[in-house]
């Protein structure tokens, strides 16, 4: 059914379609429709899930964690400094191998105080053992979703699913909600082969010492690499049932792009705009969109830019002291290549800045008048 | 691609105003993005939101600084905020007020065109908020559809009856009413 929805309810749809069963939340600017919608969903009868209101994000992950336990699908949502709050029990989460599916607006931190778009709140978790997936229209937010939970519970690792704060978060746009009974055929409903059962009582989560510690490590990064196929896999088995594909990457007009720019959320999107603009001038130019950061797709951009002949990296978060975290990654994805094209890392839209069509035209303005980067870090449109 | 801008104060239905012609546009089986301007919300403070409408998928994801139509919810934003900043050579402005087009000699002079209605009293009949504070926002989108021929009445209405949380055959009858005045108008 064609609605038009918001970022925020494009979440809540998700995890009602995927039959989540249990969902504890806090509310947080600007995620706190997402709970607003469940709740109501879960009090008048329209979603069969125990509603828990809890006095914080920590307790929300961790009731969340309660609940995944025992073999029930489970969802929350946050932000920020919310998601900064939940950041011990996300090891846990990841550690005991529980396949929640969250939603995190990404909103820039405080001091000073704002409300708006950044990902660093995300990228601070990227340590974790969840898998992230970045999302860049309402569509693919609802779509993700369903996807997540059918990934995180064959591999056993929690799944973060992210959206830009008001930019996806507040737009309205037009979504496809799919039928409840072809979700149910995509996604079963959940079966985990190890949980808390009275009837069947195990311990989870002992002391371990170090003769196997580290092996359960190796496990989660096994997971992880698993995870890349299967991303792909039931992205193909998406389309075949709804239409609409998702990989680990997007690409657009990069079959005979020489210059490449790479982004994720949101400026990716408006990049299909200005990409489209710089071919009418005969410019070759493509976009590769990051859209799973963990596992970070490495395989695949060493992949798509051999060859290439200039790569610019746009991150809308800064690890201070350094440059941006898909900078970074893009660039330790082709180290070890011979003959790899230089790559330009660029912060830009942080707090919410607008990112327009001129802010990535003068980004590329740059990438093709520069042989090879002049600066470690490009900061555009700095005001000082 | 056309793009919109909405101008109100805090408590007129700005936003919801917006999302209503959203859904109207989701009716006719077009795309259409909307979005208010985020920041501090208080009753009676200037508001913005903005529209995009295509026949293709939306990409672009910035705010709208050069929009083809803005629409002013309450006229006393005008000379308060520039309503008309950014809008397109020959761009429309479709105001809430009791005065009449050429009372706007500065945005005519600038080539936009000028479209009015009077939908505070059009709420205030229909008993849409208060008389103080009209929610004024369904009678502008019913004018709004007349002027620019973007959205068909029916579509309105549907967008209208579903958006509107209380008084929902006064909002559409509003809606409606602001349609007949504008389309009477617009044909001379």
């Amino acid at each position: 059914m064609r609605s038009v929805i918001m970022g925020n309810h494009a979440l809540s749809y998700g995890a009602k379609l995927s039959r989540a069963q249990v969902i504890a939340a806090y509310p947080i600017t600007p995620q706190t429709e997402v709970v607003e919608l469940l709740s109501q969903l879960c009090a008048n009868g329209d979603m069969k899930a125990k509603f828990i209101k809890v006095e914080s994000e920590h307790s929300a992950m961790a009731a969340s964690m309660g609940a995944s336990a025992t073999g029930a699908r489970a969802f929350t949502a946050t932000s920020s400094q919310g998601l900064a709050l939940m950041h011990e029990v996300l090891h846990w989460a990841a550690g005991a191998r529980l396949p929640i599916v969250m939603g995190n607006i990404n909103r820039a931190f405080g001091p000073p105080w704002s409300i708006w778009t950044e990902q660093n709140d995300s990228i601070a978790q990227r340590d974790t053992g969840w898998l992230q997936i970045y999302a860049s229209s309402n569509q693919e937010v609802l779509d993700s979703i369903i996807q997540s939970y059918k990934v995180a519970e064959k591999i056993s690792l929690p799944i973060m699913v992210i959206l830009d704060a008001f930019v996806l978060s507040h737009t309205y746009e037009v979504v496809d909600i799919p039928e409840q009974s072809i979700v149910d055929k995509y996604l079963p409903p959940l079966e985990m082969e190890y949980k808390l059962d009275w009837k069947n009582p195990h311990a989870f989560g002992g002391l371990t010492k170090p003769d196997w510690y580290y092996e359960l490590r190796y496990q989660i990064e096994e997971a992880q690499e698993q995870a890349k196929k299967l991303i792909v896999d039931t992205g193909k088995e998406f389309k075949e049932m709804f239409g609409r594909e998702y990989g680990l990457v997007e690409e657009y007009k990069m079959d005979d792009a020489e210059i490449v720019l790479i982004s994720s959320s949101t400026i990716a999107s408006t990049l299909h705009v200005v990409i489209d603009e710089l071919r009418e001038q005969g410019k070759k130019v493509g976009l590769l969109r990051i859209r799973v950061f963990r596992p970070f797709p490495s395989e695949e951009l060493r992949k798509i830019l051999k060859g290439r002949k200039k790569v610019a990296v746009i991150d809308r978060n800064i690890s201070f002291g350094h440059e941006g975290a898909f900078f970074t990654e893009t660039k330790a994805a082709l180290f070890n290549e011979k003959d790899h094209p230089p790559i330009f890392g660029f912060i830009a839209g942080l707090g919410g800045r607008d990112v327009t069509p001129d802010v990535l035209k003068d980004i590329f303005n740059i990438v093709e008048t520069t042989e090879w980067p002049e600066k470690d870090i490009y900061w555009i449109g700095v005001k000082l | 691609m056309i793009e919109i801008r909405f101008h109100g104060r805090g408590g007129q239905g700005t936003v919801v105003a917006s999302k209503a012609l959203a859904e109207a546009i989701a009716l006719e089986d077009r795309y259409v993005q909307t979005f208010p301007e985020y920041g501090v919300e208080r009753r009676g403070a200037p508001v913005m939101a903005y529209t995009r409408i295509d026949n293709k998928p939306i990409y672009i994801r910035s705010k709208v600084y050069t929009p083809n139509y803005v629409i002013v919810m309450d006229p006393t934003l005008i000379g308060a905020v520039d309503v008309a900043v950014g809008l397109k050579s020959g761009g429309s402005i479709i105001i809430n007020t009791e005065k009449r087009p050429e009372d706007y000699k500065n945005f005519i002079d600038k080539g936009y065109k000028v479209y009015t209605i009077d939908a505070t009293s059009i709420a205030i009949k229909h008993r849409l908020g208060s008389k103080a504070s009209p929610i004024v926002n369904t009678a502008m989108l019913g004018a709004v559809a007349a002027y620019t021929g973007l959205v068909g009445l029916n579509a309105v209405v549907e967008g209208v009856r579903k958006l509107s949380p209380v008084k929902k055959d006064e909002n559409v009858m509003a809606a409606k009413e602001a349609y007949k005045i504008a389309e009477e108008v617009k044909n001379g």
